[in-house]
């Protein structure tokens, strides 16, 4: 491959310092021109125009926008919803990365390979699939119905399709930090006398803590924003089962730009704030890891 | 597998803790994943397969499944070349600012969908910044296939820099350092030495990419119109099928987009097989070539 370019003079002896090795592969300018173009066109840009959009409220009005009744509830629903989901899948999740770490049984990896369904199944296929199943009349909801359980059109459905939607991010966080952990840490636990639970409370989960939280936050951070799988099985009442992102679309189809943009951008908030605790998190778990 | 067997005598549990953690672990998967995933095939089936092949034939689901192919042939290319870009200059050098430009790569993924879809309402639509110019040169972005292209592309944005960052990262630059030291070009650089070694994760990047492109319903929704035959995506034409309670219909949509998923999850356990494989193979060879060393001895 490379002989092609034997035939080309060394640039070596031509080369005025070796010390700039940074330097010495080309394309910088050009591949980060083309890198800050295409942010600032399809990223940076509009978003700004959602900021700049929320100054032509006065103070007041935007107030009314993101603090009325109906979007407090809304917010309240989004984030206790996320957060119950968020907190199953840190359990669960972290059960499914264990089992798929440690054991073996018979179909381990297409388990494995099951776990990315949610990233990989659109939003919409999965709220009608999991409303089928749950509503009244569905595969599992007419077993639960009479049994004064129902998981759709209410708060449950909303956090059933948020558990669906978060749990690759904590197995996919945990999982490689399981795998990598040393198990002479384990045995020299168990050497010292400490049992199994022991060792897993004081040496295991000590070591996959940052990652599960990392997990835990990326959960928390997609539930927060999800739309496609929710409003299927949520039933969508106002003040009961009305998520934050449906509250804006409902303001833009009443054609109250500006109330749609002042929730947004609470909404980009609460998503900066949580995209900077994340990163925080897998600094924390890179230095963890690096030692 | 003796050795083995004696070190789980210490770091395992007892049998029936084992199976326990097992048995849960799978039922929770079942019930989360595995059936979901049934019941679309099931409910797009469920009046026969008759009726599942008239409702792919309809003309308004071929042309949600055009529309959706289209949008997925823009997106899929432009976010390859930027992340590949992203990813070169990222990975490649040291500047101030990396850590934020990294951090800003990836910020598309926590932005809801459905703001996603309305700060583009708010560039091109009717009342937006470039809504008059647009209206006065007849230029339809908002609620017309350029919103849906703009908006998938919003959504899928970080996901191939986000495979491309890291691994080449880990890769460092020796080799591309040797073949320019070679006289290879930037461009044979990157061709013969860098795509080698990257090209499972652009593979990976790539099919998460797509599936995502395809199946995005939050970000699409807001800046379609939902004009039927005209700016419906699949997921779009799930939606609107399934709120006409013709449930067969949207299942049998659903059920291609369901086997996009499957066929999406086949490729990447592939790529990941593969690749897994290849890094081995690749430990397996001793840094000096011992037969070759024979032949010298």
């Amino acid at each position: 491959m490379t002989a092609a370019s034997l035939g080309v003079p060394l640039p070596g002896a031509a080369a005025p310092s070796r010390g700039g090795s940074k330097k010495v592969l080309p394309g910088f300018n050009l591949t980060l021109g083309y890198t800050l173009l295409y942010l600032s066109l399809i990223v940076l840009i509009p978003l700004s125009a959602l900021i700049l959009k929320t100054f032509t409220l006065s103070w007041p009005q935007f107030w009314d926008a993101i603090a009325s009744p109906r979007v407090l509830a809304s917010y309240r629903l989004t984030f206790g919803a996320s957060l119950v989901a968020a907190t199953i899948n840190a359990v669960f999740g972290l059960l499914v990365a264990w089992v798929l770490v440690r054991y073996s049984f018979p179909g381990k990896k297409i388990v494995d390979a099951l776990v990315d369904l949610p990233f990989a199944l659109p939003t919409a296929v999965a709220g009608i699939s999991l409303t089928a199943l749950l509503a009244g009349n569905g595969w599992i909801g007419q077993y639960l119905e009479p049994l004064g359980i129902k998981l759709a059109f209410n708060p449950n459905g909303v956090v059933i399709a948020l558990i669906f939607i978060g749990l690759p991010f904590v197995v996919r966080t945990v999982q490689p930090v399981l795998e990598d952990s040393e198990r002479e840490l384990e045995e020299a636990a168990m050497c010292l006398g400490a049992n199994r639970w022991q060792t897993f409370t004081q040496v295991i989960f000590p070591s996959v803590a940052p990652a599960l939280l990392t997990g835990f936050a990326m959960a928390f951070a997609r539930a927060i924003g999800e739309y496609g799988s929710v409003i299927f099985i949520a039933g969508n009442v106002p003040m009961v089962s009305e998520i934050t992102p449906l509250v804006i679309i409902g303001k833009l189809e009443q054609y109250d730009y500006a109330g749609a943009t002042a929730v947004a951008v609470v909404m980009l908030v609460m998503s900066f704030a949580l995209l900077l605790v994340i990163n925080a998190l897998q600094g924390w778990q890179r230095r963890r890891s690096g030692n | 597998m003796s050795d083995l067997s004696k070190k789980r005598v210490v770091t395992t549990e007892a049998p029936w803790v084992r199976y326990t953690l097992t048995g849960v672990a799978l039922a929770f998967i079942a019930l989360f994943l595995v059936l979901p995933l049934a019941a679309v095939f099931a409910e797009a089936l469920r009046k026969g397969l008759d009726a599942f092949v008239q409702a792919l034939r309809e003309p308004d689901a071929w042309s949600a499944i055009r529309l959706t192919l289209l949008t997925a042939a823009i997106t899929v290319p432009l976010n390859l070349l930027f992340g590949v870009a992203a990813a070169w200059c990222i990975a490649k050098y040291e500047f101030r600012g990396k850590a934020f430009l990294t951090t800003l790569v990836d910020l598309p993924f926590s932005v809801s969908p459905v703001v996603a879809g309305l700060i583009y309402v708010l560039m091109f639509g009717a009342q937006g910044w470039f809504g008059p110019w647009l209206a006065a040169h007849d230029i339809k972005i908002i609620f017309a296939v350029p919103g849906i292209v703009l908006a998938t592309i919003f959504v899928t944005f970080p996901f191939i820099a986000r495979e491309l960052i890291p691994l080449m990262q880990a890769q460092g630059n020796d080799e591309e350092q040797a073949a320019i030291v070679l006289g290879a070009n930037g461009w044979q650089t990157f061709w013969h030495v860098t795509l080698p070694n990257i090209k499972w994760g652009l593979i990976y990047g790539v099919i998460l990419c797509n599936a995502r492109a395809m199946g995005e319903f939050g970000a699409v929704s807001v800046v379609s119109g939902h004009i039927r035959g005209q700016t419906n995506t699949m997921p779009l034409h799930v939606e609107i099928l399934y709120n006409e309670y013709q449930s067969v219909a949207a299942f049998a949509v659903a059920s291609l987009l369901a086997l996009l998923a499957l066929l999406t999850l086949l490729i990447k356990s592939v790529v990941q097989w593969r690749h897994e494989r290849e890094m081995k193979a690749a430990a397996d060879i001793p840094p000096e070539r011992p037969p070759q060393l024979k032949e010298a001895l």
